[in-house]
Parts: structure tokens; sequence; C-alpha cells
């Protein structure tokens, strides 16, 4: 029988996701800070999964779900941008990336 | 010292070190290989969690179509070598650092100020599977999953029409 206790995985997970903040806001390049995002929300996964499984109830595994999809979303929509902006600007790294600004 | 937990330190470790990997490399394409990793760490945890249809999908999902997805962005932009840039905001990276911190700090107050009540560990093997979660998914969450089904849907139109070129210029 698992006897982990609870606040180990959310430990876990809060250092998963402060270790995705750091990548989003450290890194230039868009596409790891896009993976970065990523980290974040399979952090946020694994506490919903956690509690879930230490309350038995199904409700954390179906928000998962959701997550999951709005994630797949999100990683075709941010990726299509990137391209477009690839090809408007010649560049990923955001730092770069000022039209607003001028 | 029981299995459960030597099995729980062991993934995550490697899923931390994976973590850090993804954001401290150099190309993207580490990064990528490294989040590999990472995903198939989490998917095992979730194993440990007694969700094993979740661990399937974590890497259905993310290891199976968003990685390809990433690898073949990478692949299309063809990135230079040379990424010295010179144009950096030196500030941003001590106030990301601090950040993080007081992010960090403020998870871990929250945890032990509110010492969860241990709820006493029942066997939820068979309210996890498939079988049980399509019943909720189909019927409690009907008006959740259509909606989400528009969603994707919106995102298929929406990633083709960004990626076109004739918008470009």
């Amino acid at each position: 029988m698992n006897n982990i206790p609870l606040e180990y995985y959310i430990a876990l997970s809060g250092i998963l996701f402060t270790i995705g903040t750091l990548g989003v806001i450290l890194r230039r390049n868009a596409i790891i800070v896009f993976m970065s995002l990523e980290i974040m929300l399979n952090s946020v996964n694994l506490a919903f999964i956690s509690f879930a499984r230490y309350l038995g109830d199904t409700s954390g595994e179906i928000f998962v779900f959701f997550v999951m999809a709005v994630a797949a979303a999100e990683s075709a929509i941010g990726l299509a941008i990137i391209l477009a902006l690839f090809r408007k600007k010649q560049t990923i790294y955001v730092d770069e990336v000022n039209v607003l600004k001028h | 010292m029981n299995i459960h937990l030597i099995a729980f330190i062991v993934l995550g470790i490697l899923a931390i070190a994976s973590a850090i990997g993804t954001i401290a490399t150099k190309h993207p394409i580490y990064s990528a290989m490294s989040l590999i990793v990472h995903f198939f760490a989490l998917s095992a945890l979730y194993l440990t969690l007694q969700s094993p249809f979740v661990a399937v999908l974590q890497i259905l999902v993310y290891a199976g179509a968003i990685m390809v997805l990433v690898v073949f962005v990478i692949m299309l932009l063809n990135l230079n070598e040379d990424e010295k840039q010179t144009i950096r905001i030196q500030s941003r990276n001590s106030f990301g650092i601090v950040l993080a911190a007081i992010f960090f700090i403020m998870i871990v107050t929250f945890i032990m100020s509110n010492p969860l009540n241990q709820p006493n560990s029942t066997n939820v093997y068979n309210l996890f599977t498939a079988q049980s979660l399509g019943s909720v998914l189909f019927t409690k969450d009907l008006v959740a999953f259509e909606i989400v089904g528009i969603l994707l849907l919106s995102a298929i139109v929406g990633a083709i029409v960004m990626a076109k070129k004739k918008l470009i210029n």
C-alpha cells in the first residue's frame, strides 16, 4: 500500500512549478519559454492527481484531462505563432521582438 | 524505507533534474529531449498515484503529440549557431531569481501552515480506471467535454491560419 505523505507530492509539484517559472522568466528563446510553460502545466497536473488520489475523488482526474486538452490547443497555437514570428522577424528571441515599443 | 518511497524519490529526482536540464541547456533540441524524460518521469509518478489512465494519456498526449510538434518546429526554424546576442536586459535575471524565490517560499509556507489532514489512504485503483472516468466524463461533465471539442477545432483552424505564408506578407 502506498503510504507516502501527500505533502511530498505537493512539495515536488511546487518545486517543478518554480523551475518552470524560472525558465519562463530567464530564457530568451521562445521555444524554451514554451517548454517551460509545459513544465508548469504538468506540475499543476501532478498536484491535481495527488489530491484526487488521496481524497478518493475522480474530479481531479477529470480536471487533468481538460488541462491536457487545453495544453494541446495551446501548443498548436503557440508553435504557429512562433513560426509566424520567425518568418516575419527572422528571430525567435523574445527580447528582440519589440514591435509594440517602436 | 519501503519500495514506494524509494520509487518516489528516484522519480522525483529524475523529474527535477530533467526539468532543470530543460531550462538550462543551450540548444532547444536538448531541451526537447530533456522534456521528454520529464514527461516519462511524471507518467511514472502518476502510476505511483494509482492512476494508470492519466499516466498513459500523459505519454500519448505530451510525449507523443506535443513533443513531436515542438521537434518539428525546431527543425523548421533552422536556427543558426551564433547565439551571441548583445541585447540583453541584465536586470531581468536577478528579477527572475528573486521572483522565483518569493514564489517558492510562498508555496512552502502555504504547505507548512495548513497541515493537510492525511486521509486514510484507501485503495482507489478501481475508481481511476478508464471505464469509471469515462462514465463521469460522459454524464456529469458532458458539456465541458463538448466545449473542449470546439476548443480543439478552433485551435486547429487558428494554427492553420497563423502558419499560412500568405498572411505574413
